[in-house]
Parts: C-alpha cells; structure tokens; sequence
C-alpha cells in the first residue's frame, strides 16, 4: 500500500458512496403504488395466534390472513376517524346468523374457499374453534372469556350450517367470536402438516398461513420483514385496494420518522409522542389519535401490605400526583385525562371515567399526617423498562412529587421479560401500568383488575366482597337484558373503586397512526393494530 | 502444517466446553421468566405452568443440561421463541449479514487507517501526525449511534444521497440468490448488477459508521509499531545503504511493523462483530449482535446460547487465523500447537 493507491482507494469509495443514490425503474414505480410499506420497531414472533407465545404483531397477522364468522361494523369514532362499532356485527364467512335463546346459528357463505382453493366447511369451523378451547394458553383464555370453554358446544349441522351452544347466558359470547382469536382454519392443510407431539398444528401455523382471509404471508423474514400478498378469491367482504403489503421493521424511532418524512414509507404507528407531536403540526403527514379502547394507564398499590393498605395513604398519593405535569410532559397532550372531574359529575355508566382527584400538595400532607406518617416514608416505584419511552419520565414526575409530601421512592426499573413475573408476585408496592381489554364493557374491564378472583391484572390483590357482589350482578344483569339493575351495578362498582381507590387511574392513552397523505381508510380496532384491508393509496 | 492446525484446533475444545457450561449457567441466572414472558399478556399460572412444562423448563438443571448437550451434538442448537425459528437457521441468515457488514468496515477503515498511521509515523510531529491523533480520538469518542444517526440525518434525511435505512436491501428489491450470504458477492455471482449496487449502496452509511469507529485503534497501532521500527538498526542500515525512502518504509519497515497492527486488526474485527448491535439498530440491519440482545431481553435462552457458542467457535478460528498469518508475515514466527 503507498500513497497512490491509498489516494486512489479513498476516492473510489467516495465515488461509490455518492452514486449510491438509487434510482427507481419504472417497473418497480409500478409495484411501490400498488403496495404499502409499513415499518414499526417490531415483528411477529409466530403468524398464529394460536401460538405458544405468539407476540402482538403476529395478532396483525393473523387478524388479516384468517376470516372469523363474524366481525365489527364501523362506526365515527371520537376523532371523526372510523372506529369499530361495539355493538353492530357484520358477517365475514358467515352469510347468516341467527341468535336463539341458548345458541347461536351460522349459514358460511357457500362460495368462500381457503387459499390452496378447498371450500370452506363446517367441519373446518368446528375444528378451528376446537382448536382455540383445547390449545392452552392466551387462545383458551381469551375464548373461555365469552363462556367458550369445551368442544362440545361447536356443532357442525351440516356442511354449510354450523352451531354455537351457550354454556350459559353472557353477553360477551358473541363478541368474543368476533375478536382474532376464533379465526378460521383449513384444517385438512393443518391436520396433514400436524404430528403425534403436535396434533393442533402449531408448528406448521407458526410459519405459514393456512387460513381464507383478504391476504397471505409470502415472505416472512423473522425480525425484519414480512410480506403479505392479497387474495384475490377472498369472499369475506369487499376485495381491498393494496395488492401487497410490505412490513419492514426499524429499531430507531429516529428513522422511522425520517421514513416518512422523506416519503418511502407508508406507514407507522409506533413512534414517541413527541414525533407524533411534531408530525402533526408540521402537517406534511395524516396523523390519526385515538384513545385505546377500555384501556388506562395507572398507579398500582399494593393494598395488603403497609404502608398501602391504608386508604388515607392511598389518598394522598392520590393528591400528590402531578396529572397535568405527566399530560404535558410525558404525553405531549396525546392522551385523554382521566383525572380532575369536577365536584358533583354523575358517575356515568361507562368505563374508562374521569375520577375526581387533582393535585394538591397540602391536602396530600395533611392525608398523610392523619395517616400517622407525618414524615413520610421510603418505598420503590417500579415500571416495565420495555415501554421505558413514557413509563420512565412519567416516575420521574411521580417521585418527585411524592418526595414534597415525604415518600421517598427509589425507581425500579423492571425489564419487559421479567415484568409479568414481578406482577404475578403481587409484591410491588408502588408501579404504574397500563390494563386494556379488547372486549369493550366495564364489567370486563373490572373482572380482570378489581374482582376478588385476583387475575394476574388485578396487581393490587385488591378483594372486596362489595365490589365482587357489583360485578358479578352486573354480569348477570346484561346476560338478561336488566338495564335498570345493570345501570345500578356498573355505578356501584365504579363508585366504589374511587372510593377504595387501590390503583389511581391517570390517563387513556392513544394509538397515534402516521401515514402519508394519499394513503386512506385508516380504521380504529379494539385490537388497536392495522386492518389492511380497509386501506387505500393514492 | 495440518497437524499443527489440528493440534492448534484441539486446545480450543476445552475452552469451547467452558464457554457451553459457563453461557447454560449464565442464562439460567437470569432474572427473567421465559415461561410467563411468553405466556402472553392474560395468561394464568396454569397456563404459564403448561409452557414451562413445553418448554422443558420444569425439569432440574442438570437434566436440562444433559438435554442441551444432546441436542448439540447433533447439532441443533435449539429454538428461539423470539423469531419462531431454530437458532441454526438464524444465525445462518444473521451471521453473513454481520459479517459482510463488519468485514467492509475494518477494510475501509484498515485503508484510511493504516497509511494514515505509517504517514504519522514517518513524519513525526507534523500537521498528519497530530491530524492522525484528533481525527482517531474524535472517531472512537463518538459513540456508534450517535455517528450512524447524524450519518443518516444528513445523507439520507437532508441530502438525500443514501437509500432509506431499511437494512441490507431497499423494500422494492429482491435479495440475490443466497450463496454465501453476502450480498456483496452473491448479487456479482448472479451477474446482477444492480442488486450489487443496491446492496453496497445500503452498506455505504454503516460501514462508515463502523470504520470511523475502528480508526483509532488500528492508526494508533501503526503509527507505534511503525515508529518502533523506523528506529532500530536494520532501518538505519538501510537508509545509509542509500535505498529509496520508499523502500524502506514499505518494503522493511512496514513489512516488520505489521505483525502488532494485524494482531490489532483481528482484535477489532471479533469486537466489531459483536459490539456492532447498536450500528444494527440504527440502519435495521438484520445482523447477529441485535438478535442476541433481543434474544437476551426476552430471557430466550437458546438464542443467546447459539451465539456465544457461534462466537467462541469465531474466535477459535480467528486466532488460529492470526496465528497462521503471522508465519506467512515473519518466517520466524512459526505456528507451535
């Protein structure tokens, strides 16, 4: 190596480095309009939902490349976006329905096929639906959540007909068939892929798409990229505009945001409030805000151990809580309070509500004191690290504002895998979290995290016999149609968790979606992920 | 030659069984929970109970150990819950991507470092001396990412020079052919040349990244070693025989200062190879480092186990590498097992 040649090297990669710049054929021009580039931090870990640990982006996946009998009508959300209708169904591979007093009936539509082209079945339904009792884990779980529990009540009358018999009266039952998990399988394709140790499938699922729905995975680069074709044959609704999808995740909020602001991607949903922020007001981009369904983000204590299980501490964290300060600095305003309701607000019969505490320093201290801690105490915050982004500033703020009434708290930052752990331990005495439920009912909302049932949700280990009594009437009273004593019990109980106040809600977050400006049909899920089948560009 | 290399290759088994006690161990002290990391949101301890039992985690550790030894010597270094996928699979598709990566860098930077340390050499004390010591001491105090971000800012986001950074290929483009695993070399196997310059056009901003990163090390290297030998006996002998200034610094002296700088070279290149995780991250690079760090934050064992082991076995081959090039640089260093 001399001189010369060192010369002649540097300058060879300068000369590369500037020519990189690439230039777009007109063939692939063609294919960037008919497909939509999405990027998001992170990937599906397996593309079925009926996997052992499948993660939220393979929710994504499997919500549209599988059809379920039925799903959600749209309607105008708070935001004037489209939003899911709670309570209005529409059929996907269901012609029909028709509700009897302890079961359901479906007609599938007659022309509807898988991808490899077999004609959907009954028997298909019924093996599917088997499939999501029997597998364990999240599946299972979230089934059993609309009293679906046992094979037995999945009938196939005959091959086009299919039954749903009712465990037992719950108004959550049909909509639980509508969310991701009942997805349809082609359970010949699944059954011949299946083995002895395997007799579901899973393993097979995990990496292919062997459903019915709008579009089909066709290239799937774990950790980097996913590739979704449309299917063309797809009988479950209007055939959708994008032809492809392309997913590419990128780690660095920072590019992602660069991504859309230079115009190469389509699409991205994660990225810090303060991006979506600035994004919004430079106004180059469609930035859609909505509050995440039946979901709060809260401060936990634990009320069986000292010093928490004293309401007046409770209380005065409560008021020492710098709500406006987390909005403002935290949040970047994207969020919907769900502090400071003004004296003498009816408690309405919905949830998330308002509660009616606001930060107030000297009635904090003077709690406190009535409390017999009249100089405080020591204890830990403690936050899941895996959504470090909001959850670490907005301790900050809590720390310092509980060191003004004395409580000195030393932060705890959990890692994400070892969060749930420390959760199912019910030992943290102080943390903030954040609960949302995908069926949108308060009576939901409150079995998972207030019931004396103590479901891992329930971080507190909260147990109150009222409050179960409330809940549990509330449950019966929808399944029976009693709006008077339903009124009564969702009041109740909601009142009551104020009152008791052994977790103080803060906030509704939002979803925040950033998509170019010819890029449309943005809808609003209770799953909070893309449908891309609604989406249109150009 | 062979035997010696096989004897060389046979002292690293033991410190190879070390590294598979030592990364089992390790990742069983983890604080984390796989079972109820995976288990999902809304699972109950029942479910998570299942999943321990499916992962095989409820068995004792030294049963768990005897599986994991069985199952590598058949090689099957296990499953990752992260990516879905055998951790054999991932490394194969990860590794190349690192590799490529980091191997251009420490070439680019081994191009500008190594004159630029033998310049700073001869010409003591000048302008290129001292511009050699702040442009070497900038580069290594700048952290990765805070290079690879401004990189990105100002030639992707302002400029608009570089392609978007979407990893090892554009969205729109297909990868080449896999043959090695490097594009670079794939793409010009297949005759493709755009896909060649596709590729090197997003390796552009990373592997810069990177080589300003490994700058300093290498330039520091050979500016000492050079200035080592510019000062020893056979050097002056050779400037009072009247030889060309040319050579002697490159055919004698440098040819003996190199054995310290290519020492240095592989130390840089196995660091590279695995500190590059947050180069990876910035520019969505599907490489190894990022992998194992996702892997380690989700406490998915087997992953991290396939790495350390993938890097151990790396390490064994660069050092008997090293070694070997050493006997072809100076005759009288001879490979001894």
């Amino acid at each position: 190596m001399n001189r010369r040649e060192f010369l002649k090297s540097t300058t060879a990669m300068a000369a590369t480095a500037v020519a990189a710049p690439s230039v777009i054929s007109s063939a692939k021009a063609q294919s960037r309009a008919e497909t939509l580039l999405i990027v998001s931090e992170s990937g599906p870990n397996n593309i079925d939902i009926h996997g052992v640990g499948t993660n939220v982006p393979g929710y994504e996946v499997s919500w549209n490349c599988y059809d379920r009998l039925i799903s959600h009508e749209m309607k105008t959300g708070p935001n004037g976006a489209p939003y899911y209708d709670r309570d209005k169904f529409k059929m996907e591979l269901a012609e029909d329905m028709k509700l009897g007093d302890m079961s359901a009936t479906f007609k599938l539509k007659k022309n509807a096929t898988f991808h490899d082209g077999t004609p959907v079945t009954a028997k298909d339904v019924k093996w599917s639906l088997d499939r999501a009792v029997s597998v364990g884990g999240f599946p299972t779980f979230q089934m059993g959540a609309g009293s679906l529990t046992k094979p037995e009540q999945f009938v196939v009358v005959d091959d086009n007909t299919f039954r749903v018999d009712f465990a037992r009266k719950d108004r959550l039952t049909i909509p639980d068939l509508a969310v991701i998990v009942p997805a349809i399988y082609n359970s010949e394709l699944v059954k011949k892929n299946a083995t002895e140790k395997d007799p579901w499938g899973l393993e097979y699922t995990k990496l292919n798409t062997a459903g019915g729905g709008a579009y089909k995975v066709t290239g799937w680069t774990a950790g980097s990229e996913v590739i979704l074709e449309r299917n063309d044959a797809w009988k479950g609704g209007p055939l959708p505009k994008v032809k492809r999808i392309i997913w590419r995740m990128v780690p660095s909020a920072g590019n992602r945001r660069a991504l859309l602001e230079r115009g190469d991607a389509d699409i991205s949903y994660d990225l810090p409030n303060k991006d979506f922020v600035e994004l919004k007001d430079a106004g180059k981009l469609n930035i859609i805000s909505t509050p995440y369904s039946n979901g709060i983000q809260y401060i936990g204590m634990n009320v069986t151990q000292p010093p928490f299980d004293n309401l007046k501490v409770r209380q005065a964290v409560a008021y020492a809580i710098p709500y406006q300060k987390i909005m403002d600095a935290v949040l970047f305003g994207l969020a919907k309070p769900m502090f400071g309701a003004k004296p003498g607000t009816p408690t309405e019969v919905a949830w998330p509500q308002a509660h009616g505490f606001n930060t107030d320093i000297a009635k904090a201290k003077a709690l406190l004191a009535e409390a017999g801690h009249p100089n405080g105490f020591e204890t830990t915050i403690s936050f899941d690290l895996g959504f470090a982004g909001v959850n670490e500033p907005l301790c900050v703020l809590v720390q310092e504002s509980l060191a003004q009434i004395g409580i000195k708290c030393t932060i705890n930052k959990i890692p994400g895998a070892t969060w749930r752990t420390e959760l199912n331990k019910k030992v943290l005495p102080l943390y903030t979290n954040v609960f949302s439920g995908w069926l949108d009912y308060p009576e939901y909302f409150f079995i998972w995290c207030y019931h004396g049932k103590n479901s891992i949700f329930n971080t507190m280990s909260y147990k109150s016999k009222e409050l179960d009594g409330f809940v549990d009437g509330a449950v019966t009273a929808a399944a029976n149609g009693d709006k008077g004593a339903y009124e009564k019990d969702v009041k109740g109980f909601v009142d009551l968790a104020f009152a008791d106040l052994p977790r103080i809600p803060l906030y509704q977050p939002y979803v925040n979606v950033a998509m170019q400006k010819n890029v449309s049909g943005y809808q609003y899920w209770f799953h909070r992920r893309l449908d891309y089948r609604a989406l249109v560009k150009g | 030659m062979l035997r010696q290399i096989g004897k060389r290759l046979a002292t690293a088994i033991p410190s190879l069984i070390g590294v598979i006690i030592v990364t089992f161990l390790l990742t069983r002290v983890l604080p984390g929970d796989p079972a109820a990391y995976f288990a999902g949101p809304a699972a109950s301890p029942q479910a998570i109970e299942e999943i321990r039992k499916s992962l095989g985690l409820d068995k004792s550790l030294p049963e768990q150990f005897v599986r994991y030894v069985q199952d590598l010597s058949r090689g099957d270094f296990g499953k990752s819950l992260t990516t879905g996928q055998t951790v054999i699979i991932d490394i194969k598709t990860r590794l190349p991507a690192s590799a490529e990566l980091t191997l251009l860098g420490l070439i680019v930077s081994m191009l500008i470092a190594v004159p630029f340390g033998i310049l700073a050499a001869v010409k003591q004390g000048s302008i290129i001396d001292h511009a050699c010591r702040v442009i070497a001491t900038a580069g290594v105090s700048l952290p990765v990412f805070f290079t690879g971000l401004l990189l990105v800012y100002v030639f992707y986001f302002i400029l608009g020079w570089s392609p978007a950074p979407l990893g090892r290929l554009d969205a729109f483009a297909s990868a080449p052919k896999h043959v090695t695993g490097f594009y670079l070399i794939d793409s010009l196997l297949a005759g493709n040349l755009e896909s060649f310059r596709a590729s090197l056009a997003q390796l552009a901003l990373p592997t810069i990244t990177l080589a300003i990163f490994s700058l300093a090390p290498i330039t520091r290297m050979t500016r000492a070693s050079m200035l080592a030998v510019l000062s020893s006996d056979f050097v002056r002998t050779a400037r009072a025989s009247g030889l060309s200034p040319r050579t002697v610094i490159v055919t004698y002296a440098f040819r003996n200062a190199m054995l310290p700088v290519v020492t240095t070279l592989g130390m840089v290149f196995s660091f590279l190879l695995g500190a590059n995780v947050l180069v990876e991250k910035v520019f969505a690079w599907p490489g190894i480092g990022s992998y194992a760090i996702e892997a380690l934050i989700a406490s998915d064992f087997a992953p991290v186990q396939g790495f350390v082991l993938t890097m151990a076995i790396m390490y064994v081959l660069l050092n008997l590498t090293i070694d070997m090039l050493y006997g072809v640089i100076d005759p009288r260093v001879r490979l001894e097992g």
